[in-house]
């Protein structure tokens, strides 16, 4: 029904351009110069006046018609029903739209019921039928304006450009308002979460066991909520990550700006690029399932005791997930170093490595700590290898052959499964989300500094 | 090689002319248009660099043909000629920049005092520590001035304490004409300076390695009238020390600061000669054209 609405509506636009393109055409006597704007602005402007208001009316119309046609409805229902408190009123009204929908009910209609099914199907009906009517003539009305509108002297053109503009305006709020609801949701939580337990314990307590009684008089009633085995897990698994990603990825970005011949490099780079693709869940199989039990062979054999879940495996795959995050972007910063910096430092009787050491390196390191951050913040928000690799068990410790877990494990084992909204054991995902994010906030906005910085280095 | 000699009117046949030619001087008094061979005395009477029959290819594009020339020691020679005929080419040559290129191949003989730099045996590194070069474009590196004029004696090991390598940096810097304006700011960044005295340190910069020839690509084509007078007034005291060639586009110039002048047209080396000579009484069509003004 609706759907087929919005499709006229959008015919009807159609039209209109084509409408206000000849209208154009025809005010201008065929000289185009005459006109303000070129003929497809005139059209533009007459499909925007059909279809921009009465689809701004429909969707207004769309959101609020459901809860109309309910109240309309449940004021008309005897006061028995009417009266009941808001949860089991709810109940009955979910009922009413069952029944109308003519899905499975959960107890047989009485005839209250059923006369209130009949209500609500011909409010519905009338509903529909007048926002047809509405949008049609609204489109209608907003062409014919647009359409008398047009004359030579009509800055078509503009007009259009306005509302393309803050449609554009639109686009870009879209990210930064979903950032700042995000920010504000987790923040709420946390807020309540911090309520129940103190702030100082959360971010100073190096016990996490995050288990809340469902009964008042359950042993072990009381959880402990000290993230500092989280983050020290993080830390630790990220570590291990940055010291196999940094040189590795510095190195391949290296010899791919500066010794690979132009071929190799085209088909090496890209191929370095799909270790980002891959899915993360299969980096953890690979983890889990061929790095975790080659560590702990080779531990065995050297006589050292590795837990079969260990932040090492974790940690090494990681690396290599991330290497190409290091590698392409440096790839870039250096190759970027212009060519004056390596033909002077060959004028002088430089080698290729004094040349890349002395000149290249320096040049580009901005660009490369820009790069090596924003591997960071991938790995401290990476969970799949740490889920299926490193364990759930929230040990503090520095050893990377025990198992230790992150904040993002954290979070997902504490909301996952059925919860109650309200314990401490669900909203303290929330104060480890905020926390999270605003590490990677930080790191990121230290990332876009130095990486700003290096944008004017040879100006 | 052949030994038919094809007199012919195309450039594209002057390519396959036996390089024996090449050192032939023509005893016309002015030469035709036609004339591909080089004009005027290629030879000195102490060079610092000999070269004879050099071909540059780019890929399978002939960028020189057959040219044959001495640079003579303690001299300024001034390259000339229109864009695109091989300035710079040629120049590259000489320092042996144009290994950077990978589809660059130089052929024919070069040598700096006797020895053939495009033998097996030379170091490529230390040969361009002994023919240094100032690009066209000021290039410092993006660090201090200091640092800038001390990265070549660093790598080359020259000195062996901190004070000594002050004492390098000074000198260089005095020698460029450029301490006096910076002898405050040493650490701050070397592309801080203004583009002359960017080029300026880009001079220091060649000089502190104390090298035997400086090789100069249009040095003052990025720089007003008194910075150019500057570096010219530079280039004339460090011709006492150091073997100078210079590519120009600035007729003036070339007249001001050389003793020497080759103009190069389309690949071909055309005339060389005194730069008294070429200017007032050049021996070949093509120059007189340019210098005059008719044509480039
Ligand atoms: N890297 C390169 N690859 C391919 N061809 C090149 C390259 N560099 C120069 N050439 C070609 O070689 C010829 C000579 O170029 P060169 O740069 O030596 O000219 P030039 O005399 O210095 O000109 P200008 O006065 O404009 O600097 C030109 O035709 C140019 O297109
Ligand atoms: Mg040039």
């Amino acid at each position: 029904m609706q759907s087929f609405l919005l499709l006229t509506l959008i015919l009807l636009s159609i039209g209109g351009y084509y409408l206000g393109r000849n209208r154009a055409f025809a005010v201008a006597g065929g000289q185009i110069r005459h006109l303000h704007s070129l003929p497809s602005f005139y059209g533009s402007y007459t499909a925007l006046w059909c279809g921009l208001p009465a689809l701004i009316v429909f969707a207004v119309w769309a959101t609020l018609q459901p809860s109309v046609i309910i109240d309309l409805v449940v004021s008309g229902m005897p006061p028995e029903l009417r009266n009941l408190p808001p949860d089991q009123l709810n109940l009955v009204v979910n009922d009413l739209k069952n029944l109308v929908s003519g899905n499975i009910v959960s107890s047989t209609p009485d005839a209250a019921m059923l006369d209130a099914a009949n209500r609500y199907h011909n409010l519905q009906l009338i509903g529909n039928v007048s926002l047809w009517v509405v949008i049609l003539t609204l489109a209608i009305a907003g062409a014919a304006y647009a359409w008398r509108a047009i004359s030579p002297s009509l800055r078509a053109r503009n007009r259009v450009e306005q509302v393309v503009n803050l449609l554009l305006i639109l686009s870009s709020t879209v990210a930064i308002f979903t950032t700042i609801g995000i920010v504000l949701s987790v923040l709420f939580e946390s807020i309540l979460f911090f309520r129940k337990v103190p702030i100082t314990e959360f971010l100073f307590g190096t016990q996490w066991s995050p288990q809340t009684a469902l009964r008042a008089d359950q042993v072990g009633s009381s959880g402990a909520f000290g993230s500092v085995p989280l983050f020290a897990g993080t830390l630790l698994i990220s570590g291990i990550a940055m010291v196999v990603a940094v040189p590795i990825g510095l190195m391949a970005a290296l010899f791919l700006s500066e010794y690979a011949t132009p071929k190799f490099r085209a088909v090496a780079k890209p191929a370095l690029e799909i270790l980002a693709g891959i899915p993360t869940v299969v980096y953890g199989f690979f983890a889990a399932l061929t790095v975790a039990p080659l560590i702990r062979e080779i531990g065995a054999a050297m006589g050292l005791h590795v837990a079969s879940e260990s932040a090492l495996a974790a940690g090494l795959v990681m690396g290599i997930m991330i290497i190409p995050f290091v590698s392409s972007l440096s790839d870039d910063v250096i190759n970027a170093v212009p060519q004056s910096m390596r033909d002077g430092s060959y004028a002088l009787g430089a080698t290729k490595s004094e040349t890349i050491t002395r000149v290249l390196l320096p040049a580009a390191l901005p660009g490369i700590v820009g790069s090596i951050l924003l591997a960071v913040s991938r790995a401290i928000g990476e969970t799949m290898i740490v889920v299926m690799a490193a364990g759930l068990s929230a040990n503090l410790t520095a050893n990377p052959l025990e198992a230790v877990t992150t904040v993002t494990v954290q979070i997902v084992t504490l909301l996952t499964g059925d919860q109650e909204f309200d314990s401490p054991k669900t909203l303290a995902a929330f104060a480890l989300g905020l926390m999270l994010f605003v590490v990677t906030l930080i790191l990121n906005i230290i990332a876009l500094h130095v990486v700003r910085k290096y944008r004017e280095q040879y100006e | 090689m052949s030994t038919t000699i094809i007199e012919t009117k195309s450039a594209l046949d002057t390519a396959l002319r036996p390089a024996a030619e090449a050192g032939k001087q023509s005893s016309l008094e002015v030469t035709d248009y036609d004339n591909r061979q080089t004009v005027g005395a290629i030879t000195v009477d102490h060079p610092k660099m000999v070269c004879r029959n050099v071909n540059v290819y780019y890929g399978a594009k002939q960028a020189l043909r057959n040219v044959g020339i001495d640079i003579g020691a303690n001299q300024v020679i001034a390259f000339i000629g229109p864009s695109g005929c091989g300035k710079s080419t040629f120049l590259r040559c000489l320092n042996r920049m144009n290994d950077t290129i990978v589809t660059c191949r130089v052929t024919g003989q070069l040598k700096l005092d006797d020895e053939d730099i495009y033998a097996p045996v030379i170091d490529v590194v230390q040969l361009r520590a002994r023919i240094g070069m100032v690009f066209q474009k000021p290039n410092p590196f993006p660090k201090s001035i200091y640092e800038n004029v001390a990265y070549g004696p660093r790598i080359h090991g020259m000195v062996n304490t901190k004070a000594e390598l002050d004492e390098l940096v000074r000198a260089s810097l005095e020698r460029a004409g450029l301490l006096k304006e910076v002898d405050k700011r040493m650490n701050d960044p070397g592309t801080s300076l203004s583009g002359g005295q960017q080029q300026r340190l880009c001079i220091a910069r060649a000089i502190a390695v104390n090298p035997e020839v400086i090789l100069m690509d249009e040095p003052c084509s990025a720089l007003d009238p008194i910075a150019t007078a500057k570096i010219e007034e530079l280039i004339d005291e460090l011709r006492e020390n150091y073997t100078i060639v210079i590519v120009t586009h600035s007729m003036q110039q070339a007249a001001r600061v050389s003793q020497r002048t080759a103009y190069f047209h389309l690949g071909d080396l055309i005339e060389v000669g005194e730069t008294d000579q070429i200017f007032t009484n050049p021996k070949h069509k093509l120059t007189e054209d340019y210098i005059t003004g008719r044509f480039g």
